[in-house]
């Protein structure tokens, strides 16, 4: 984009049923590295909007600014070259489940290697050594050859963050990445990924409905609240009357 | 609160409709036992018959064994044959026919395939086979091969259908190719069934292929039907024994088989 910007959001709506959109005409910029949490309550079309991202749900309007390139128009090949460069992490992980974690990490470089390869599970040795080097990071040493299943939640999601990394992607979207876990574990995380994505010097988008976990962690806050954005600025200037025009009425801010 | 006048106080709703539907059933079944002859008397008569049939079985004659042997080693090869070519076909028409991965244009006509597969019992579907390309092992590997593509063809679709999307949408999210979210996503997550319905198959293939040497095509079901015309109940008693070893060792093969593939212990029996 000539503003500089990494992702640049414009006039984005989305409707499931006609006449019914989630997503009433958004538009946002992204630079080119930072942690921005969008907070917003359950079923306002946060993650319709992250998802819009990476075309796993289709938009019906507006135009999405990807390393120069409208990702709405975009089908097929084009359109997985794209996602290869955005890292996903999801509220239930969505790890395969009957995989092994390294089959898991090794997921991330899928867009690279070709399917017989793929079957056979001969992927080049740098990748290998990558995901090796990655566990020790994300704290799984010695959980390569476990199966998903027998993971934790909290273990689970060091899984995701680490096969979206694998990606070497430009830009990491995570959907309450957070959610499913206990308080501890949730900023165990959430400092994995903000320390992540600042090793890798790329930008981060966080879904989440925690206020003091994206006060505590995020550069940048979007608000959104009925399907568009009523808050976007510094973690600072959040005000209770900000917070009530997202989350509605006022008793729970006591 | 809202009380319900007493008269609507019904606890249990009488269903008019089954049981209307319980008496006809009821009616239809004395009906069609007068019609058939079905009765203790003709039951009596039949036994007279069953037990000089049975004394004549005994001791069984294993004398002709090449004939036994070369009739039971064709009903394996036509089992086996069958069961890999029919799960070779039944893995791409199935994922084809699955609803969640593919459009309605693509699962329309996979299923209508997979439905003709099963239409009709392999023994019918053995003599088009002996009809169309001649008597033989061939015409029973054929006719096992469309009865497996549409048994094991119509559970793969349902495997499918019930994997978890997250995890497909995952691998979908790395860019990966189509064939790769299948290997990595899919196939992961229904492959332990797979290996179920396929031992399964071969099971039901082993008992089979000893059947359709009746109709001609192939496997010892010819010598064995041709032993009964000829009232040679010694040796058809040696077949059958043979056959049931035949069916255990298979049984015993696919336990091993799927213990080698599903640490995890048991398939879930469909």
């Amino acid at each position: 984009m000539e503003n500089g910007a990494a992702l640049s959001i414009q006039g984005l709506s989305k409707e499931y049923t006609r006449g019914r959109p989630v997503l009433h005409n958004i538009s946002l910029e992204f630079a080119g590295r930072g942690f921005t949490a969008i907070i917003g309550p359950s079923g306002t079309g946060k993650s319709t909007l992250i998802r819009c991202i990476n075309r796993l749900v289709e938009p019906t309007a507006g135009a999405i600014v990807f390393q120069g390139r409208d990702l709405v128009t975009l089908s097929g090949r084009a359109l997985r070259e794209v996602r290869r460069q955005i890292g996903m992490v999801f509220q239930e992980y969505n790890l395969v489940e009957r995989l092994t974690v390294m089959e898991n990490l090794l997921t991330g470089r899928l867009g690279y290697v070709a399917p017989l390869k793929a079957w056979l599970r001969k992927f080049p040795q740098s990748d290998i050594d990558e995901a090796f080097d990655l566990l020790e990071v994300v704290g799984l040493s010695n959980f390569a050859n476990q199966r998903a299943d027998n993971l934790s939640g909290g273990q689970r999601q060091r899984v995701g963050i680490a096969r979206a990394v694998m990606q070497h992607p430009k830009l990491l979207l995570a959907d309450e990445p957070t959610s499913s876990l206990d308080p501890k574990t949730s900023v165990e995380i959430m400092t994995l990924i903000r320390e992540l994505g600042t090793a890798k010097n790329i930008p981060i988008i966080v879904n989440m409905h925690d206020v003091e976990l994206a006060k505590r962690f995020a550069d940048r806050i979007v608000g959104m609240s009925g399907g568009a954005v009523v808050y976007d600025g510094a973690p600072a200037g959040l005000t209770d009357g900000h917070l009530k025009s997202i989350y509605g009425g006022e008793d729970w801010l006591r | 609160m809202v009380t319900i006048a007493s008269a609507d106080r019904i606890a249990f709703k009488p269903n008019w409709w089954a049981r209307a539907g319980w008496i006809a059933l009821a009616v239809y079944i004395v009906y069609a036992c007068s019609l058939l002859d079905f009765t203790w008397t003709r039951f009596m008569v039949g036994l007279d018959n069953g037990a000089r049939f049975i004394g004549r079985m005994f001791p069984p004659n294993f004398s002709r064994w090449e004939i036994l042997t070369k009739g039971l080693a064709e009903s394996l090869e036509i089992a086996v044959l069958a069961s890999a070519l029919g799960i070779l076909v039944s893995l791409p028409i199935g994922l084809l026919a699955s609803r969640n991965l593919m459009p309605a244009w693509v699962t329309w006509p996979a299923r209508m395939f997979i439905a003709l597969c099963r239409s009709f019992h392999p023994v019918i579907v053995a003599i088009v086979f002996v009809k169309a390309i001649g008597f033989g092992a061939l015409s029973g590997i054929a006719a096992l091969t469309v009865a497996s593509i549409g048994f094991i063809g119509k559970l793969f679709a349902e495997a499918i259908e019930e994997i978890s999307l997250k995890q497909v949408e995952a691998v979908r999210a790395t860019g990966a190719s189509f064939m790769n979210v299948i290997t990595y996503g899919v196939l992961p997550q229904v492959f332990g069934r797979f290996i179920g319905f396929g031992t399964y198959q071969l099971d039901s293939n082993l008992r089979n292929s000893t059947m359709v040497g009746i109709v001609g095509a192939g496997g010892i079901g010819g010598a064995l039907f041709a032993a009964f015309q000829r009232f040679d109940y010694d040796f058809v008693c040696a077949m059958l024994l043979a056959i049931i070893f035949l069916i255990f060792v298979g049984e015993v093969i696919a336990t091993r088989v799927r213990a080698i593939f599903l640490e995890r212990g048991k398939v879930d029996e469909e």
